[in-house]
Parts: C-alpha cells; sequence; structure tokens
C-alpha cells in the first residue's frame, strides 16, 4: 500500500499506509493523526483537512482548479499558501507513494 | 411563557400528534415546538417518511423542510442553487417585507459574500485565537469565583450572558461598561415578532437597532481615522472590499447585527444547554469528572445537542430536485440543523449524550459550505475553557427546575436556567 507522511506544524512526522482509491484525509482520520479535523467527513465543505503539500509532490498532486468548490472553502481556510489542498480532494495513487505533506498551525 | 409544567406529558401528547397528523398539515415552523422543547417527534417522522417535505401555507408560509444530515449537506454545498441573498429571501424562513431585508455576508452568494466575509475571519485565525485565550481564561476564572454557593441563581444571566457577552466586547474593541447594550441589540435583532415581548413588529426592531447603528458608526468613524486595528470595527472600515460600509446603513446594520448575534447568542445558549444536558447525563459528568481531557470532544457534542441555530434559510434559484421532490425556482428551502443532528444514518446512537463520541465535529451546527460559522473555533475554546474550569472548581451543580426556552424558530435559546452549586 502506499506510504504518506503528515508533517505536523511543531515538526512531528507521521507516516502512515493507506489503499489507493482512499483519500489523503482518510489516511489521517483512519490514523487518528492529530491536527486533521474534517468536519464536514470529506465533502469539500469546511476546509478543516487544510494542509501544505511538499514542493517537490505538487506536480503529483496538482492544484485546486481556479473556481472550484476546493479554492472556495481553501479561501476562508486560515493561513493558506500557494501549495494549499484540502487533503479530503486528493485521492491516493500508486504514483503518490511517499507523498509527504505539512500541516497548518490550526484548523479553521 | 413558561415551560410546560409537566413536560413528560406534553412531549406525550406531542408524540400522539406527530404520529396522527397528516403528513401535509405537520407543519415544524411553529416557535411552540421549541420553546416547550416538544419538536423532536415532528422530526422524527419527516426523517423517516418525508425526509424533504412540503408544507403548504404554514405559520411561516409555504417552504420546502430538508431534515436529513446528507440532504442539508447537499443544499449547503450548492450556493448556485439554493441561495442566501437577502432580497431573494435570506437566511431565515421568516418573510420579511423588502424595506426590512437587510443584507449581510450571510445573506450574500458568492463573489461579494467572499469578499465581506475575507475582511473580518482574520480575527479568529489561530495566531489570534492564541492571543485571546488568555483573557478569555481569565474572565472565566473570575465570573466563575464570583457565584453564589448553596443558593439558587440563574446560570443564563451571572455565566452565559456575561461571559459571552464580555468575549463581544473584545471582538468588536467596545466599552465594557456599555456591554449590556450588546445583550439587549442581539436579543432585539433575533426575536420574533410573535414572541410577545417588546420587538412586535418589524418597524420596532429597525428604531432599537437604529440606536446601534449611531453607536458603531461613532466607533467606525474614530478607528477609521486611526490606523488598522484588531477589532472587527477596524477591520471592516478598513477592509477594501468594507471600507465604505457605513455609507450603507442598512447594510452595515445587516452585518453588525450578524457580528453581534453570531458572536453571542449561540454561543450563549450552548453555555446553558451544556449544563443542562450535563446535569441529565450524570453518568456522563462522571465520565469527564474521570478524564478531564475528554472537554475536547464533550464540547462539540454539547454543540451538537444544543444546535444553538435551528435552522437556516435558503432559496432555489433554478428548478431543481432534492431527495426524489421537485423544488421550484423561488421555493423556500429550509436545512434544520437540529433534526439532520439527529439524523440516525449519519450519526450513531444520536439520541444520546456521548462526551466521547469518536467524531464528534461530524455535525451540523456550524453550518457547512462557504457559509459555515466563522467563529466555529473561537466558540469551541469559550465552551472548553468554561468547562475545564468548571471541573476545578466545582464537583457537582444542581439544576433546580426546566429551564425556560425563548419563542424561535431560528435561535434555539434558554432564557432562564435556575441551578444552585452545592459547597
Amino acid at each position: 500500500m502506499p506510504k504518506v507522511t503528515f508533517i505536523e506544524h511543531n515538526g512531528t512526522p507521521h507516516t502512515v499506509e493507506i489503499a489507493a482509491g482512499k483519500t489523503l484525509m482518510e489516511a489521517a482520520v483512519h490514523n487518528n493523526i492529530r491536527g486533521i479535523d474534517a468536519d464536514c467527513g470529506g465533502e469539500c465543505a469546511c476546509a478543516t483537512c487544510h494542509v501544505y503539500v511538499n514542493a517537490e509532490w505538487i506536480a503529483k498532486t496538482g492544484l485546486p482548479a481556479e473556481g472550484s468548490q476546493e479554492a472556495s472553502m481553501l479561501s476562508f481556510a486560515a493561513v493558506t499558501q500557494p501549495d494549499s489542498r484540502l487533503s479530503c480532494q486528493i485521492t491516493i495513487t500508486p504514483e503518490l507513494d511517499g507523498l509527504v505533506v505539512r500541516m497548518p498551525e490550526g484548523q479553521h | 411563557m413558561n415551560a410546560p409544567v409537566n413536560y413528560d406529558s406534553a412531549l406525550e401528547e406531542a408524540r400522539r400528534d406527530a404520529a396522527s397528523l397528516p403528513l401535509s398539515e405537520i407543519d415544524v415552523s411553529d416557535p411552540t415546538l421549541f420553546q416547550n422543547d416538544v419538536y423532536y417527534p415532528y422530526f422524527e417522522r419527516l426523517r423517516r417518511e418525508a425526509p424533504v417535505h412540503y408544507r403548504k401555507d404554514g405559520k411561516y408560509g409555504s417552504f420546502w423542510s430538508v431534515t436529513k444530515f446528507k440532504d442539508i449537506m447537499a443544499v449547503e454545498t450548492r450556493p448556485d442553487i439554493f441561495s442566501s441573498e437577502a432580497k431573494r429571501g435570506g437566511i431565515s424562513i421568516t418573510d420579511r417585507p423588502m424595506e426590512f431585508r437587510r443584507s449581510s455576508f450571510i445573506s450574500m452568494d458568492p463573489p461579494r459574500h467572499d469578499e465581506q466575509r475575507k475582511v473580518v475571519s482574520p480575527i479568529v485565525a489561530p495566531a489570534n485565537l492564541n492571543n485571546m485565550s488568555g483573557i478569555i481564561r481569565e474572565r472565566v476564572c473570575r465570573v466563575l469565583d464570583s457565584l453564589p454557593r448553596d443558593e439558587p441563581f440563574d446560570w443564563v444571566k451571572l455565566v452565559s450572558i456575561e461571559l459571552t457577552t464580555l468575549m463581544l466586547t473584545t471582538l468588536f474593541g467596545f466599552p465594557e461598561e456599555n456591554r449590556h447594550k450588546l445583550t439587549y441589540w442581539s436579543d432585539v435583532a433575533t426575536q420574533d415578532v410573535n414572541a410577545g415581548g417588546e420587538v412586535d413588529s418589524e418597524e420596532k426592531r429597525l428604531e432599537i437597532l437604529t440606536d446601534a447603528v449611531r453607536t458603531f458608526t461613532a466607533m467606525w468613524h474614530d478607528r477609521a481615522a486611526k490606523p488598522p486595528g484588531f477589532d472587527l470595527i477596524s477591520m471592516l472600515a478598513h477592509g477594501e472590499a468594507t471600507k465604505n460600509l457605513v455609507n450603507d446603513p442598512a447594510e452595515f446594520l445587516g452585518n453588525l447585527t450578524l457580528l453581534i448575534v453570531g458572536g453571542n447568542d449561540t454561543t450563549r445558549n450552548s453555555m446553558s444547554g451544556g449544563l443542562w444536558a450535563m446535569c441529565k447525563n450524570p453518568a456522563e459528568w462522571q465520565k469527564l469528572r474521570e478524564d478531564p481531557s475528554l472537554v475536547t470532544s464533550l464540547v462539540p457534542e454539547i454543540i451538537r445537542w444544543q444546535s444553538p441555530i435551528v435552522h437556516m434559510r435558503r432559496t432555489a434559484v433554478v428548478d431543481t430536485e432534492l431527495g426524489g421532490q421537485h423544488i421550484k425556482a423561488g421555493d423556500k428551502v429550509v436545512m434544520w440543523y437540529i433534526s439532520g443532528n439527529r439524523d440516525e444514518d449519519s450519526i450513531d446512537r444520536p439520541n444520546e449524550f456521548i462526551v466521547d463520541r469518536a467524531r464528534p465535529r461530524h455535525h451540523l451546527s456550524f453550518g457547512f459550505g462557504v457559509h459555515r460559522c466563522v467563529g466555529n473555533r473561537l466558540a469551541e475554546m469559550q465552551l472548553i475553557t468554561l468547562w475545564e474550569e468548571m471541573l476545578k472548581r466545582f464537583p457537582r451543580i444542581e439544576l433546580l427546575e426546566e429551564p425556560e426556552r425563548i419563542y424561535s424558530n431560528f435561535i434555539h435559546g434558554i432564557s432562564r436556567m435556575m441551578v444552585r452549586i452545592p459547597s
């Protein structure tokens, strides 16, 4: 199974396995990783599963399309950056094995 | 109006009524259902038999009721189909006359909504929440330490109103000594004109709130002349999308009441409703005493249980389908958060108050989508701090009688709750 790494805001890394077809948000929630709240349960409707995608992975995960619901919800999240994504909108594929993302200071 | 003397028999009667009425006659907009706390069986029947339900010519006109979690989510995530615009009808089931429909960013659709909301949202960004945590804890300690022992007192007045109004003074940079005005304006802004209170017409409401506009206009000009500060008035006065707001008194008042009510009434009622829920569920309170770290799941559970906002309304802008029903352009669509929060298909054991739920934040009380409550993490922080400090001080708080609730189908409010803290 692909492995993904979440780095907490304080620098603590967590590497977990997740089946292809699941979302990055599910990888965090199913492994009880603190800092990914996912209040809406993956509907792209709360922006509390916000992550920053490490530069070397941006090409593979892509960025939210302009005008998309993800872009709209992200625009209300606190402390966004150009590499911000909602992890519920990233579906894991074998190509994303090794993906590294960082977490913001807080979900909001 | 007080709660019925015998609550159990009132609920039993509501159960019979809800079971026997023809579906077409069920009207969940009746504010007495919430005032008397007997709304449950009506929503249970709708969720089971008519989850997207049309009530023709009800107390608040003709409207669709959306009662299940997933259907509510479907409405929340399509602002292009289900509009919040004030001119179409806004966000409340009450159809105010056009001249009293005040716009604000909660009653706007994207993109204007987005521009205005972004001006104020930094006040509740994580770094600023950290900045406010000290003053919140200090006030909670002061208020709790001043409570009487061994004698009855009103928790709503001495704790819930006091703490949330003090929070508002910080958010607005409003003089603390005049804080009772904020509570008053907040209540005036939401009071149902049929509730039997001071606000018996929209004219009367506007007359009282004009005083709020005057006060805040003076504050606005003062803040606009100074460098940008970190309070809501300064942020609006200096924000690119809102810097002329003061010149549009109706929209200025709309946004003021949104921020006052949103930052006050909702958390106030969760502070009261949370204690009520814990008094009714002593085993859950015991769990919390044994493991105080559970406050972080207790608080979202309280917010689900209370559902401080009973409903939000949208208006369909095109013909559409929801839950197998055909909704026409112009129809009023009401999302009953208070019902979705008890939906057994989305929430495990929804009719139980459980302080250690696995996913307690999966509730509708803050709404979802672009209008999701901007202050949701601030609300949680205030409630977490309150419960942490209560746990340190009071092994027990006794509920002396059932709380009095307000006549409203919009704000799920508790107006009085007598309790006693044994020494």
